[in-house]
């Protein structure tokens, strides 16, 4: 197999340029590696080779963001580089920040595998974490022979096309995409050390940090439900039976919509429940027990609301992703809003 | 309260003229099994399959996991409630035939059941790969109700599990295990030093084809309550459930609990293991309210310094699992729970439907929506055009080869909640 060509993007005080005073160091490109390269080198093992290195200052970089990424990518690109590695930084933050930058312009704008290294709390991990791969390292440069140990390997892989696995096995900062991979113990065993190490006050790592909930404020009450339009909206999988759209029995794809102009009560006939996360006798038997469209039909009569909307919609709510679900009511909330419904009855199971 | 697990370590089933263990292979008379299996009113037919480890077979869709059992000594019998009279178990010696198991398989509703693949990658996923299993295909007589089909089916493998257990009543076993649990004072006597620890197993109570049975009680009916750790090896609890099978526990999972064995390892050595708290997830929010009251109220009598709480389903059991985590806590008890994540087929979205600060110790099963190609096998046992409507499956994950593409969530305990696998996600 050939030999990788590999572009090194470093600092001013890695190019052992000089420190803060030298931070308003200009884009720079030279041939072959510089300072912390050589130990890049050394570990590709003749898999790949730093064919250039790209210096700027950290001041610089961050104090003309656009005009200094536009600078420093286009003399990456003039190397026609098979891979890209930024840092690692540590805990410099704005080195962290520039490498986070640069790695991610590389990626987007050159369409090459770029990855780059990080204390976790540098802030430039938590800045483009989602954005390229970051290697956690230690938070100085005495953990550079680990961050070359660990980057390598995973640059390589990730040059490669390789597969790449989750973030515990890879080394990568978690970048919230959750990748399923075998453990070396159960569960059970791990809980059980888990429980043992937070009793005894000794540090551990949850497998899953809690995510910050999105909470909807309910929206004022409607004032006068008597002249009101409403729709009604369900996660409860009520369909025309046989399921002319097949939504999914569990992580649904899409959702439904159906007319019920001149319908006046759902019967085990002609509605049912695509849904695969409850028990389906009674919503089977009765579709309005779910979708309560007899009801609002009974209110529309004796004046106690405006009207039903013709249409309804509907999914599973069984196992389906948020990111899916947020997709379906942005669109159906739209419609909702242009046919001029006033309020919207959800109901779950 | 102290049990003895005698396992037979089993390698094979085959059929044969006359029910009996020999030298590591169970031999089943079919007729007879089924007769015995075919006494039951609302069941048709029946008939037999043998699936082992690596071979290429596909059974689908699975319903219930049990693994033979049978009371040696001591009180009461396997599946008390159940099969057994009531009375208590989890005292004496059971044997086990270890490496086997009854899979029960049949269409109960439209679209709520598990895959097994004997061989290939989806056999990786699943712990029943490993088993030599009877398979054992109930049809139903004729317009026969949904809830008495899936009783008449749930009552045809303990009974058919009993059946084989009662095979290795004799037999020497080939190794053996002893659990033991103190009483609450004897405990503290003994272990005054090491930290109180409790395991609140929580259990899958929405319904149809989502319910647990505890003695024979349904579970939904039931407040909170506490079971020695050993009852559930002897089969106090069974499996009423099995929709998005990869994190329902079947009754294998229950007899071979894999927190409670882990508690045990190190019970006496680095805690004391005093319990199991069990609590249910009902559908209504008063339900919820009680139950996890009961959980943190049970577990505060214990005098525990930790619990480990274990989750089974998704979606609306996670409010159950975050307010049990969230009022356990607030007692000043430490928690850890084990979980599994609807992250979307790409990883991307929210996990759980639940969450709360103070839930900061997880452990993860994986993510169930994570696609899975599974290629076709020889044999299917079952139903396979079941693989497009069951949870999990979607329009076309059939393919004309036989294949089929689909989330991980459809193979039976592959996401398990017990913390039973290896699988995890980050």
């Amino acid at each position: 197999m050939e030999k990788l060509r590999a572009v090194h993007y470093i600092n001013q005080f890695f190019a052992q340029i000089g420190g803060e005073e030298k931070a308003d160091h200009k884009p720079e490109a030279r041939e072959g590696f510089v300072g912390p390269g050589m130990a890049f080198n050394a570990e590709f093992s003749g898999k790949a080779e730093i064919v250039g290195t790209v210096i700027c200052g950290d001041s610089y970089f961050n104090e003309n963001l656009e005009m200094a990424t536009k600078e420093v990518l286009a003399m990456i690109k003039s190397f026609k580089p098979d891979l890209v590695i930024a840092g690692p930084a540590f805990n410099a933050g704005r080195y962290g920040m520039a490498c986070g930058t640069v790695a991610s312009a590389v990626k987007k704008e050159l369409g090459i595998p770029a990855i780059t290294g990080m204390y976790i709390e540098n802030p430039g991990a938590d800045s483009f974490k989602k954005e390229v791969y970051i290697i956690e390292t230690k938070n100085s440069a005495a953990g550079m022979r680990d961050a070359v140990k660990a980057m390598v390997p995973f640059a390589l892989k990730l040059a490669a096309g390789e597969k790449i696995g989750a973030s515990a096995e890879e080394g990568y900062i978690p970048n919230g995409i959750r990748v399923n991979f075998f453990e070396k113990k159960r569960g059970s065993e791990r809980a059980v050390e888990m429980l043992l190490a937070k009793l005894s006050g000794k540090p551990f790592t949850t497998e899953f940090p809690m995510p910050d909930f999105d909470r909807v404020e309910p929206n004022p009450a409607v004032k006068d439900v008597s002249k009101a339009t409403i729709a009604l909206v369900t996660s409860g999988g009520i369909v025309p039976k046989g399921n002319p759209d097949h939504i999914e029995s569990s992580s649904a794809s899409k959702y439904g919509k159906y007319d019920i102009d001149g319908i006046f009560d759902l019967t085990d006939a002609t509605y049912e429940t695509a849904h695969g996360g409850y028990d389906p006798v009674y919503a089977n038997q009765d579709a309005d027990r779910v979708l309560p469209v007899d009801i609002l039909r009974e209110f529309e009569k004796e004046g106690k609301i405006g009207k039903l909307h013709r249409y309804y919609y509907t999914t599973t709510g069984n196992g389906t992703a948020v990111a899916s679900a947020k997709a379906f009511a942005e669109k159906i909330g739209k419609e909702l809003a242009a046919d001029g419904v006033d309020a919207v009855i959800l109901t779950s199971t | 309260m102290k049990l003895e697990l005698g396992n037979i370590i089993i390698h094979d089933i085959q059929f044969g003229n006359v029910s009996k263990v020999e030298k590591g292979i169970i031999y089943i008379n079919k007729d007879e099994l089924g007769a015995l299996l075919s006494e039951d009113e609302n069941i048709k037919s029946v008939s037999f399959e043998i699936a082992r480890p690596g071979e290429r077979i596909r059974i689908l869709p699975v319903k219930d996991v049990i693994e033979p059992r049978i009371k040696v000594s001591g009180r009461g019998g396997i599946f008390p409630g159940m099969m057994a009279k009531v009375d208590t178990v989890g005292t004496g010696r059971t044997n086990v035939l270890k490496g086997a198991a009854v899979v029960t398989a049949g269409k109960i509703v439209g679209f709520q059941e598990g895959i097994i693949d004997m061989s290939g990658p989806g056999a990786e996923y699943t712990p029943f790969s490993k088993l030599n299993n009877l398979v054992v295909i109930c049809e139903p007589v004729p317009g026969l109700a949904q809830h008495a089909h899936e009783k008449a089916v749930r009552l045809a493998g303990l009974k058919a599990a009993a059946y084989l257990g009662n095979l290795g009543k004799d037999i020497d076993a080939d190794e053996v295990e002893i659990f033991e649990t103190p009483s609450l004072k004897e405990g503290i006597l003994k272990y005054p030093e090491l930290p109180r620890v409790a395991y609140v197993q929580m259990l899958q109570t929405q319904g149809l084809l989502h319910d647990t049975y505890v003695y024979g009680v349904d579970m939904k009916q039931s407040l909170t309550t506490i079971l020695y750790p050993t009852e559930l090896m002897d089969g106090a609890v069974v499996s009423g459930n099995c929709v998005s099978a990869c994190d329902k526990n079947t009754t294998y999972h229950h007899l071979n609990n894999p927190v409670v064995r882990d508690l045990y390892a190190k019970h006496g050595k680095e805690l004391n293991f005093t319990g199991v708290i069990i609590t249910n997830e009902n559908v209504y929010l008063a339900d919820k309210e009680r139950s996890s009251d009961w959980s943190a109220k049970l577990a505060e009598l214990l005098g525990v310094d930790g619990v480990i709480i274990s989750q089974e389903g998704f979606g609306n059991p996670d409010t159950d699992l975050i307010m049990n985590c969230k009022k356990i806590e607030a007692k000043g008890i430490k928690t850890v729970i084990i979980t599994d994540e609807y992250a979307g087929r790409d990883g991307a979205s929210q996990s759980l439907a639940d969450a709360d600060a103070s839930a900061d110790a997880v452990v993860t099963g994986g993510n169930a929506n994570m696609l899975i190609k599974l290629p076709p096998m020889e044999k299917v046992i079952g139903h396979i055009e079941a693989a497009d409507v069951i949870a999990g499956g979607f329009d076309g994950s059939l393919k004309s080869d036989g294949s089929i593409e689909v989330e991980l969530q459809v193979i039976t305990g592959a996401t398990n909640e017990l913390g039973f696998n290896r699988l995890s996600a980050r």
